[in-house]
């Protein structure tokens, strides 16, 4: 019980301080929908519906993107890194309420995004809804991880999208394939086995990461 | 200096095989390889001559595979056994791994250029599959040499050199499911007769390139010990 309190702690930090700081979910919101006119004018023509939803993957992951980028990064200016591992929490919890709080920015940004394709592009399948919810758990997972080893090196925000747009091609398969394929149910399986498999490894793997 | 428990079964059988001999060893085999997949090892009756990059290119992946499996390995036991070698060793399997990687991705466009006239193609697995991990340890790269030699760089590289243990199956998989996705037809290169002198020269261009890998890893293992050796000992110095 103890463990989901810490989690619940941790990240209701993050989200307090976004409500009052307010730097990171805006320039989120303002990309994305930035993206869509760049897609419009970098789309000739009436694009299909095929062409329009890789598209719109591009656009989360790269949102995503932006936001994972930021989520170490107050902690590391501020210097509340240490006191956050030397918190009597297990390490574990840092990594969980931070891919909370980051998933929370972004499922806030997508329920503008969205329907913003809709009225854009194309209309907007249950599926896509599903794949979109998947997708998110891994890209928080994972992208939440690799943004604290990313922040502790020299190239800081450089590294996050090398290291994580390799492991984000299944997620774009899984993704793009429940989209658009008629039976989409085995690209959703194929997605939820990524959250399992890669939120175990990072859960369990999250210690080394922020301590020596 | 030999930590004793580092030197049991294999590895340690492995290790005092002196360099020399190995590197002997992997001239003679890569030769043989070479004599085997271009005079003994019959045509292809599809591919015709073009076929016989298959010994090495098939070879050098699985042995690039065995480099990122041995990578995974050391870097599992820095960080549940706090070998303290296992951190130099899981490095340089990688980069050996990186290393044989490129050349699968050459060798592999050199044989889409022979068989179907393109230098890539999407819908072989195994190529696509060694561009994303070569895409993932090219990363593991920019991050090592992005962080201050010390025990954090060593637990930062042992983590993500694990992840692609995890990456290799859910990529393979994600291919073909997208194979299906957007290309549906399905080439397959093994012909029905892989026996007889194919089978011999495969297997001698299997053990040639693993036996080089070795030495290889080796040469760079001696190479990173002598340097970290020189270092200290002008700190001692200094």
């Amino acid at each position: 019980m103890s463990y989901v309190s810490d989690v619940g702690a941790l990240a209701r930090k993050d989200l307090l301080l976004e409500l009052r700081a307010r730097d990171t979910l805006p320039a989120m919101l303002l990309f994305v929908a930035a993206v869509f006119v760049i897609f419009h004018f970098a789309l000739p023509g009436t694009p299909s519906r095929l062409e329009t939803t890789g598209f719109l993957w591009v656009a989360i992951l790269f949102t995503a993107l932006l936001g994972l980028g930021r989520a170490f990064v107050p902690e590391r200016e501020q210097g509340t890194m240490d006191g956050l591992v030397l918190a009597p929490c297990d390490r574990s919890a840092i990594w969980l309420a931070k891919s909370l709080a980051t998933l929370a920015f972004l499922a806030a940004a997508e329920l503008v995004a969205l329907p913003l394709y809709a009225l854009f592009f194309h209309h907007v399948t249950g599926a896509m809804v599903l794949a979109v919810v998947l997708a998110d758990l891994g890209i928080c997972a994972v992208g939440t991880f690799l943004g604290a080893m990313a922040v502790v090196t020299r190239a800081r925000d450089l590294l996050l999208p090398l290291l994580f747009l390799p492991l984000a091609i299944p997620i774009v398969v899984g993704a793009v394939g429940a989209s658009v394929a008629h039976a989409p149910g085995k690209y959703l399986a194929f997605l939820a086995l990524y959250d399992a498999l890669f939120a175990v490894v990072c859960w369990g793997s999250f210690e080394f990461v922020v301590s020596e | 200096m030999r930590a004793p428990g580092a030197t049991i079964g294999n590895v340690g059988l492995l290790r005092r095989i002196p360099l020399g001999a190995l590197a002997l060893a992997s001239l003679v085999l890569v030769t043989t390889a070479l004599i085997f997949a271009f005079y003994v090892a019959p045509n292809d009756a599809n591919q015709g001559f073009s076929q016989r990059i298959f010994y090495f290119h098939v070879s050098i992946a699985f042995t690039a595979y065995v480099c990122f499996a041995c990578g995974a390995w050391k870097a599992l036991r820095h960080l549940w056994k706090r070998d303290p070698r296992a951190d130099l060793e899981s490095y340089v399997c990688v980069h050996q791994g990186i290393i044989f990687g490129a050349m699968v991705l050459i060798t592999g466009s050199i044989w889409a250029k022979m068989s179907w006239g393109r230098w890539w193609v999407w819908s072989e697995d195994e190529l696509v599959l060694f561009l994303v991990l070569y895409l993932f340890y090219c990363a593991y790269f920019m991050l090592r040499f992005s962080v201050d030699p010390g025990p954090q760089r060593a637990n930062l590289s042992a983590v993500y050199a694990l992840f692609g243990v995890v990456l290799v199956p859910v990529s393979f998989m994600a291919i073909r499911l997208a194979k299906e996705l957007y290309h549906p037809r399905v080439f397959t290169l093994k012909g029905p007769n892989f026996g007889g002198w194919i089978l011999v020269t495969y297997l001698v261009a299997q053990a040639a390139i693993l036996v080089l890998a070795y030495t290889l890893y080796r040469i760079e293992i001696a190479g990173k010990r002598l340097d970290l050796r020189l270092r200290e000992l002008r700190e001692v110095l200094a």
